[in-house]
């Protein structure tokens, strides 16, 4: 087990990068703790397979260190770094049984039979193999041949950390959810450091303590699952995470306010003089219809359960609001109101003033 | 579901029987009603029975023939199978190179194979041949004409030089399939290359190679063109194989019940040991 530092790190499939597009991921700094289950949430593209094949080290930066604890492993190749990894499609020796596929690890290390065989069992049981032992491993449904390539990371004791990529992409819906409490369980059970990459928020929200969405090969936002949904530090981050996502609509700025529609907005930071491309954010669930505020045309409503989701034209944009089921909708035109606590103002895309990241 | 039930549809079914039939179905029933009967010209034939079957069985003339053949296919097996895996982890699987080695790779299947027997005639020949004038300069004594051992060594060289290349291409289709995740995953597990190769590339090459050994079997079992060309069976008897021996009887002898009754016991010969292999080969599939 260990601390995870990156620093510096940079790294692009081109031998001469010029330009920024060149870059699969931009500098980035991150320090992960021992023990915590972090995730890396990104759309497909946006470099957190990149980032994880440079942690495992089946990738080697263009820049930049990969420290485990205090040892720079940067340079060292997967089998010496000690940290397992479970694949998008899994990965399984089809010839061996379920027993020897869990030992494959071990027996390759040269650890003698009898730990082999108490490892084995041990693992087994964690992740509910015991009854397959002696099956072919070929035979397995996905989830549980999932399971064996986790088994065969969880089974070395000399682990630092384990990487998901992606792992649950091919596993039947309603045993995703089964696996993800798996996957939760062990980790208490364990403590050691996971970090799961992964395009589906759901997936990242609810596995990891922290989770770190990347786009266009930057690090947008590091932060807890509330952290993300409350205070969004860059549009990108509001629109990924929630569902629907967060509305943005470009606004007007005057004395520090923001202005829609010739309405004054109040949000709870203030634009600074040198704004570019400004814009206000706020989740629909900070929505509400009002007797006094900004006219609207509703458009759409569309019920999601618990939930109606009522597309609303506002000025000329499209404004998105969550109401209770059962709660009354007007038809026609209404007024909406922004929670103040929950609108901000965004410049170019990155919250502005306080807690604004950059 | 319900089927629907249309009996036009035997029409486009039909063109494929008629092929069929023309070129297998009334062919094959031609000898078998040849390997009955025993004729003496005229177009009169009269039964025979089982006779000639009796009789090729008991001939050591195909006896011998027989066990050259097997020798001749299992040698070449021996050889072709494992070359051409090694060959084919040796080749690149990224990069311009990959489609160099591949035309590289396909070259010898594209000549006619009368022009390999040609070929192969002329370059082992001990006066003028690169390859016999080679080995005699050398010091070794090979002369292809008149030595058994050297004839047969010449055999399997052509062969091994015209057919490695098929399962080259085969083992190799078999091995760039593979996902990267594999290799990656073996490296986390801290594998070896042999165990790489031993679970991970050889299991993943099995239904490939399945098809290369069933393809280069039967081929070689039926092989006539090449030898024929390159040594005509000789020198005697001794690279006579069962083809060459069917030809020999069929065409040179004109004994039309012997060859029929041999080529019946040819193909259900090739047909049984193409079941066995093939049952061996994929018992353990669905466990």
């Amino acid at each position: 087990m260990a601390k995870i530092t990156l620093s510096h790190l940079k790294h692009s499939y081109y031998p001469n990068p010029t330009k920024s597009e060149d870059w699969a991921l931009k500098e980035l700094n991150l320090e992960w703790d021992d023990g915590g289950a972090y995730a890396l949430l990104g759309p497909s593209g946006c470099g957190k397979t990149t980032l994880l094949n440079i942690i495992s080290g089946l990738l080697i930066p263009s820049h930049g260190n990969v420290i485990f604890d205090e040892e720079d492993v940067t340079d060292l190749p997967p089998e010496e770094r000690h940290i397992a990894q479970v694949f998008q499609f899994p990965v399984v020796y089809d010839t061996m049984t379920v027993y020897d596929n869990l030992a494959f690890p071990l027996r390759n290390r040269g650890i003698d039979e009898e730990t082999v065989k108490s490892r084995v069992t041990e693992i087994a049981e964690m992740t509910d193999l015991t009854a397959m032992l002696d099956r072919r491993a070929s035979g397995l449904t996905a989830d549980g041949k999932q399971k064996i390539s986790l088994g065969r990371g969880l089974v070395r004791n000399d682990v630092n950390a384990i990487l998901f990529d992606e792992p649950l992409t091919v596993i039947d819906p309603h045993l995703k959810f089964q696996l993800r409490s798996k996957l939760k369980e062990l980790h208490q059970r364990i403590q050691n450091t996971m970090i799961y990459v992964t395009h589906d928020q759901t997936e990242a929200l609810t596995f990891a303590d922290k989770v770190v969405v990347m786009n266009v090969g930057e690090v947008v936002q590091i932060g807890t699952p509330e952290e993300l949904f409350e205070t969004p530090q860059h549009t990108f981050v509001g629109h990924f995470i929630g569902s629907p996502g967060m509305n943005v609509l470009p606004c007007e700025i005057k004395n520090g306010a923001a202005f829609l529609n010739g309405s004054k907005i109040t949000t709870t930071n203030k634009a600074p003089k040198d704004i570019k491309k400004a814009e206000i954010g706020v989740r629909p669930e900070y929505v509400t219809f009002s007797d006094k505020g900004i006219d609207a045309d509703i458009v759409k409503v569309s019920d999601a359960g618990r939930f109606n989701i009522v597309d609303t034209m506002c000025a000329g944009q499209s404004v998105k609001l969550l109401v209770q089921e059962g709660a009354s909708i007007p038809t026609g035109s209404a007024k909406l109101a922004f929670a103040p606590n929950s609108t901000r103002i965004y410049s170019d895309g990155w919250l502005v003033g306080e807690g604004g990241a950059k | 579901m319900n089927k629907t039930v249309n009996q036009k549809a035997w029409f486009f079914v039909l063109p494929v029987l008629l092929l069929v039939a023309f070129n297998a179905i009334v062919p094959l029933m031609t000898v078998v009603n040849y390997s009955v009967q025993e004729t003496f010209g005229d177009n009169v034939f009269f039964w025979s029975g089982i006779s000639w079957f009796e009789q090729v069985l008991k001939s050591s003339r195909f006896h011998e023939a027989l066990g050259r053949q097997l020798f001749f296919t299992f040698t070449i097996l021996a050889i072709e199978v494992p070359l051409g895996v090694i060959i084919a982890l040796a080749m690149p699987r990224k990069g311009p190179w990959v489609s160099v080695c591949l035309v590289l790779m396909a070259m010898p299947l594209l000549i006619p194979w009368n022009v390999v027997g040609a070929m192969w005639n002329i370059f082992g020949l001990p006066e003028i041949g690169l390859l016999g004038k080679t080995l005699n300069t050398l010091g070794f004594d090979y002369n292809y004409t008149r030595q058994p051992g050297a004839a047969w060594f010449t055999l399997i060289l052509m062969d091994v030089w015209h057919w490695t290349s098929l399962v080259v291409l085969l083992a190799y289709a078999g091995l760039v399939s593979i996902p990267d995740a594999y290799y990656q995953a073996a490296k986390i597990d801290g594998a070896s290359s042999w165990s790489i190769f031993r679970y991970i590339q050889l299991p993943k090459m099995k239904r490939v190679l399945t098809i290369a050994i069933l393809l280069r079997f039967m081929d070689s079992f039926n092989i006539y063109t090449e030898p024929s060309v390159l040594t005509g069976g000789g020198p005697g008897n001794s690279t006579t194989l069962l083809s060459i021996d069917l030809v020999k009887i069929a065409l040179g002898q004109f004994d039309l019940g012997p060859a029929a009754a041999m080529s019946l016991i040819y193909f259900l010969v090739i047909l049984l040991m193409s079941w066995i292999f093939y049952t061996v080969m994929t018992r353990n599939e669905d466990q």
